[in-house]
């Protein structure tokens, strides 16, 4: 579609979006998102001559059409399909949502301890909490790109989890976003809202993930609050269709003494962005962004992480690894900022690549911005192939190459899944990780 | 078992070895002894399969089948075994799920069972004792954080496990304390059976005084200079290299 086309059929899908809102559009939340449409309209989707996406084309998101989702639907959704894509039955308290909608019949939350909410964004709106709408875009803004944009204009569902100041969760939430496509393309817009109250304990599992292959767009927005002395343990699976279009935005602000830990493994999607930031805010913070892509065939991946030291005496480590295979194509910006004043800052950054064919590429680009001078700031980068002096080795105690080159390349990307915090859901990945290693290949699906 | 005939190989177009000619049976251990660079290693690295070196001309037959036709991991699962000179680090890669890999890689060629866990963890143990192995390092991603000695007990103890038919030892016996060097002559000593046969290649005459070769080999300038009993190596101890380099090397090679 041409420019205008395609942000006319958004306003169109938004005129429909509106009128099944039954009234509520008389609420002020309802102003902020006919606010964000009308950003949308004006600015559109960012494209290559913005220096954030400068390796990232969206031009066939906007080529295709994509209409909103106005009623839950649960079919084709089963305890099957949540288990492939990594959701065990048993330990963690779970939210499911298809296609942007809460599932009642596939969640659950008993036993919740007291202290801990996990609620739907629409039940909270519809309650008009004071709390979640003052909170809601306070990381990430509305005007931020197109993509933020679209998912404040279309915000309705979500979920919103509230862990009280002191309360330890011992057992993780789990959020799983499924999308299931249809031949008429769609469009969800998830979006999350984590508070970590004071000393308080949460681990939290994010999935993205569809019920069989097809074209949809999935457009995320998750905001993470940590207040002093937090403690948020952050596992995410992103495992869309490889024809879906899967952009998310994560923003996290940390209070003083908070600890934020995250792994993030992308595996599917035709183009998967996902933007990270993490704002330290108070002294004494330590933050840990961890990644592992896999991608083959025409995949595109990007990861856009920044984590800004805003204060003195924080620490933050970042690892993000890559397999590419086929004509894959993977994106790393990793920032860091070291504001004036944030001294005693301990920054350590690495991105490791493999590529697994000739036609696989990798832009990788730290940049470091550091403004205060009694800082350590590492970063390092390494692209490159199977070791093979270390195949040789595996292949001379007769082990055949194509399992010998499964084995390394599982080891590489061993080194993210091991830090999942997670045990089931480790596990579980550990196995789908190994089910897309086929014969030296990366398989798009398993 | 082995039949080496006029083997050239090299890297990168440089010849390395320029006429080998060895015979190896069963039951017998055979030292390649040499100066630096006279092609040791290669040979070992050819008869494994390395694939940065270049067969140019010769042959090798092993057991009756053309073992240059053979890819690494078949020959490995035909009963070949070298031992690495520089045994190599796999960040990742435990120990124990790397060689029940190998086992059973090489136990389903024999047509043999595969071992459970457990069968295989009983087997770990019993072969523990013997190159005084620690679990712990068992436990470890194959060789990454060892010592010298710990990756070639490692290699010795993955000898003991996978129990191959030829054995090839590339400088085993470099760098290593007496207490490791005996370690590994015992392990060495532990698979020497009428039906298996062993391939020494080693720098230095003393590894020799625990494992009693049965046949000793020069190698100089990519070829075998001289071939003889133990005592060969007692000579080379005593007088070095360079009397076998002015007896001169076969004419026509």
């Amino acid at each position: 579609m041409e420019d205008q086309q395609y942000r006319g059929s958004y306003i169109a899908g938004f005129e429909l979006f509106e009128k099944s809102l039954n009234g509520e559009s008389a609420s002020p939340l309802h102003a902020v998102r006919r606010e964000a449409i009308a950003r949308f309209a004006s600015v559109g989707f960012p494209t290559v001559r913005h220096e954030e996406w400068r390796f990232t084309n969206v031009a066939p998101i906007a080529r295709t059409a994509f209409a909103p989702v106005l009623r839950y639907d649960g079919a084709g959704v089963t305890r099957q399909v949540l288990n492939r894509v990594g959701s065990a039955d048993g330990d963690p308290f779970m939210v499911v949502f298809v296609n942007g909608f809460w599932s009642e019949e596939f969640s659950r939350s008993a036993g919740l301890p007291a202290g801990v909410r996990i609620e739907s964004l629409a039940s909270a709106l519809a309650r008009r909490d004071e709390v979640v709408l003052s909170r809601l875009g306070s990381l990430v803004a509305a005007g931020e790109n197109g993509f933020t944009a679209l998912n404040t204009a279309f915000l309705r569902e979500g979920a919103v989890i509230t862990v009280e100041d002191r309360v330890i969760l011992e057992r993780p939430i789990q959020v799983v976003f499924l999308s299931r496509p249809s031949a008429e393309p769609h469009a969800s817009y998830p979006r999350v809202l984590v508070t970590a109250g004071r000393e308080s304990r949460l681990s939290l599992i994010e999935t993205y993930a569809s019920v069989s292959e097809g074209v949809y767009f999935d457009d995320a927005v998750t905001e993470v609050v940590l207040g002093e002395g937090a403690v948020v343990e952050h596992d995410r699976l992103q495992i869309e269709s490889t024809q879906a279009f899967h952009i998310a935005t994560m923003a996290v602000r940390q209070e003083r003494g908070s600890n934020f830990s995250s792994n993030a493994v992308s595996l599917g999607g035709a183009i998967a962005r996902n933007t990270v930031t993490a704002v330290l805010a108070g002294e004494g913070c330590e933050c840990t962004l961890n990644g592992l892509t896999l991608a083959a065939g025409t995949q595109l991946i990007d990861n856009h992480t920044v984590i800004d030291h805003a204060a003195p005496h924080c620490t933050s480590h970042e690892l993000y690894k890559s397999i590419l295979d086929g004509k894959s194509r993977g994106v790393f910006n990793g920032k860091i900022f070291v504001r004036a004043g944030a001294q005693k800052t301990d920054a350590k950054q690495t991105n490791k690549t493999i590529l697994l064919s000739a036609d696989a590429t990798i832009n990788t680009k730290p940049q470091l911005e550091i403004f205060a001078d009694d800082v350590k700031c590492t970063h390092g980068a390494t692209v490159g192939q199977l070791n093979e002096e270390q195949l040789f080795y595996l292949r001379a105690r007769g082990i055949g190459e194509e399992e010998a080159r499964d084995m390394l390349t599982f080891a590489f990307a061993a080194d993210v899944v091991s830090r999942i915090h997670a045990a089931p859901f480790r596990d579980q990945l550990d196995r789908l990780l190994r089910a897309r290693l086929q014969a030296g290949r990366i398989a798009t699906e398993s | 078992m082995l039949t080496v005939r006029n083997l050239h190989a090299g890297i990168d177009g440089n010849e390395i070895l320029r006429g080998i000619d060895l015979e190896v049976n069963a039951g017998e251990v055979h030292a390649i002894m040499g100066p630096n660079g006279s092609g040791k290693s290669t040979l070992a690295g050819v008869l494994a399969g390395r694939p940065e070196y270049q067969v140019s001309a010769g042959e090798v037959t092993y057991e009756g089948k053309n073992l240059l036709d053979l890819a690494p991991e078949e020959r490995a699962r035909e009963g070949l075994f070298l031992a690495f000179q520089y045994p190599v680090e796999i960040p990742g890669v435990s120990n124990t799920y790397f060689l029940k890999a190998a086992l059973n890689a090489i136990r389903k060629h024999r047509g043999e069972e595969e071992l459970d866990a457990m069968e295989f963890l009983a087997l770990m143990k019993k072969k523990m004792g013997l190159v005084e192995m620690d679990q712990d390092l068992l436990n470890r991603p194959v060789n990454e954080g060892f010592s010298g000695g710990e990756k070639k007990r490692n290699e010795i103890f993955q000898m003991a496990v996978l129990d191959p038919k030829l054995a090839v030892l590339d400088e085993t016996d470099s760098g290593l304390d007496i207490d490791a060097l005996r370690i590994v002559a015992a392990g060495v000593n532990k698979l020497r059976r009428p039906e298996n046969a062993v391939i020494l290649v080693t720098h230095y005459q003393r590894l020799l005084n625990y494992i009693i070769p049965d046949f000793v080999h020069v190698l100089i300038d990519g070829r075998i200079a001289k071939s003889g009993g133990k005592e060969l190596a007692l000579a080379l101890e005593e007088r070095g290299y360079d009397w076998i380099k002015e007896q001169g090397l076969p004419v026509g090679a």
